[in-house]
């Protein structure tokens, strides 16, 4: 019973409370870069994923036999190794959102969230706890991604999920949603300056519905975003 | 004393173990993935040159049927740049160069450009750019058809003054906010075809591994002694 508990509070530290790009305010290079539309977002939110899931496990299972002075460069490599396999893995089975997605996927390695959850998590718990903990980190990151992308490219093109091919073949075509027809854009949103007041938005968002949620007596809705 | 060269050592060793580890991880994921990244970009640069020079004209292998050339300075190509060639039963067809537009608003705009053998222009493709999101990029295909402006014209068509956008008195569209951008484009578009029309035997000619051309002597065919033959 308190192990389950002990669970779901990982998983909402990771999705909600937490969470890397909304409150520990990390890897925001990537995360404000590459956001101009959801595939975008998408592709990176996973390849991040992965990347946090694969070097907490490695992590994990080895903290007994590795010695406090030499973690850090050692936690360096595996991180470096397993984001350079991921590289080669998406090259080779979705060389287009790759090629989109360019400096960044190896610029995963320098994303300190990664670094920060092997240090500061998966050194000092069990492998499983390391594995929900990675996968709820990751997927806390890859959503704010996947919002952030979704803000910019509604705002900024009027559309949702363009290109969704380099992501999902010929499929990806029809995932296109236009929300209104001729429109002009907003050069803004897609302009880096947009990634940082969408992003301020957003925090801006998840701490209204944290207080409102902390105000006791009054039961207020929340709608989920 | 001892211990302290002791846990040195141990500490050495083990991030050697862990290099050596990373470094096997990264081998074998190459090593079952480089055949198909080769197969993807190859993939990739095909479906490119085939939108400009369609599968039906040539019958010839562009990927391997390609020469590096090196740029006199004025082109602002720093690197040799790449000229795939399309030939059908051993006939040139046209030639596809990978050219730099070194001017655009932010920083370089590559390009495809492909040219028939008797000068007009297959047309032109952007592929790499920097370009402001929603101004500049309506170079892209994908964004607007400005770029299907150059299909068919050719060094005399429009004239020496035409090769302008509109703005300074030529005959290209400039877009509203920016002007840079296919200024760039129609001046890179402009000296590739000049490029071409001078060194037209040169680009096809088979097997040249490298071609060397300097700022003095680009224009003529006096400088061919100087091209490596391979």
């Amino acid at each position: 019973m308190s192990t389950e508990i002990q669970y779901r509070k990982i998983t909402n530290d990771g999705l909600w409370h937490n969470n890397v790009a909304l409150v520990q305010i990390l890897g925001l290079c990537p995360l404000l870069a590459v956001t101009s539309t959801v595939i975008n977002g998408l592709g990176l939110g996973i390849a991040t994923l992965l990347t946090v899931v694969l070097s907490n496990v490695i992590v994990s299972t080895i903290r007994h036999h590795v010695k406090p002075e030499v973690r850090i460069p050692v936690f360096v490599l595996i991180i470096a190794s397993v984001v350079t396999a991921i590289e080669l893995a998406m090259s080779a089975y979705f060389y287009e959102l790759f090629k989109v997605l360019g400096i960044f996927i190896p610029l995963i390695v320098t994303n300190c969230a990664i670094l920060g959850r092997a240090e500061a998590f998966a050194s000092k718990n069990s492998v499983k706890a390391s594995l929900v903990d990675g996968l709820s980190m990751g997927i806390g990151f890859a959503l704010v991604l996947v919002v952030l992308g979704a803000l910019r490219e509604a705002l900024g093109m009027g559309t949702l999920f363009a290109n969704a091919q380099l992501m999902f073949g010929e499929l990806g075509h029809a995932m296109t949603i236009t929300l209104i027809d001729e429109y002009r854009g907003f050069l803004l949103a897609i302009l880096p300056p947009g990634a940082f007041i969408g992003l301020g938005l957003l925090i801006a968002v998840k701490n209204a519905m944290d207080e409102k949620r902390s105000c006791k007596g009054v039961k207020v809705p929340i709608s989920a975003r | 004393m001892k211990s302290v060269s002791k846990s040195i050592i141990r500490s050495a060793l083990l991030l050697s173990l862990f290099a050596i580890t990373g470094t096997a991880l990264v081998a074998v994921t190459y090593d079952n993935t480089y055949q198909r990244i080769a197969d993807n970009e190859r993939d990739y640069l095909l479906r490119n040159l085939h939108q400009l020079v369609p599968p039906a004209l040539h019958d010839n292998d562009m990927y391997i049927d390609a020469i590096q050339i090196v740029l006199p300075e004025r082109f602002g190509a720093k690197a040799p740049l790449t000229v795939y060639r399309a030939r059908k039963d051993g006939e040139p067809v046209a030639a596809i160069m990978t050219t730099v537009a070194p001017d655009g608003y932010s920083g370089n705009i590559k390009l495809l450009v492909a040219v028939y053998f008797d000068g007009t222009l297959a047309g032109v493709r952007v592929v790499n750019h920097r370009e402001t999101p929603g101004l500049g990029d309506a170079i892209e295909v994908e964004r607007s058809d400005w770029i299907r402006g150059f299909d068919g014209r050719s060094l005399g068509n429009p004239g020496i003054s035409g090769w302008r956008v509109k703005k300074d008195g030529g005959e290209f569209d400039q877009f509203t906010g920016a002007t840079i951008t296919p200024r760039a484009v129609v001046k890179s578009v402009y000296q590739s075809l000049q490029y071409f029309n001078t060194h037209r035997e040169l680009l096809f000619r088979p097997n040249i591994a490298a071609v060397a051309g300097t700022p003095a002597s680009v224009d003529d065919d006096s400088d061919d002694s100087e091209h490596h033959n391979d």
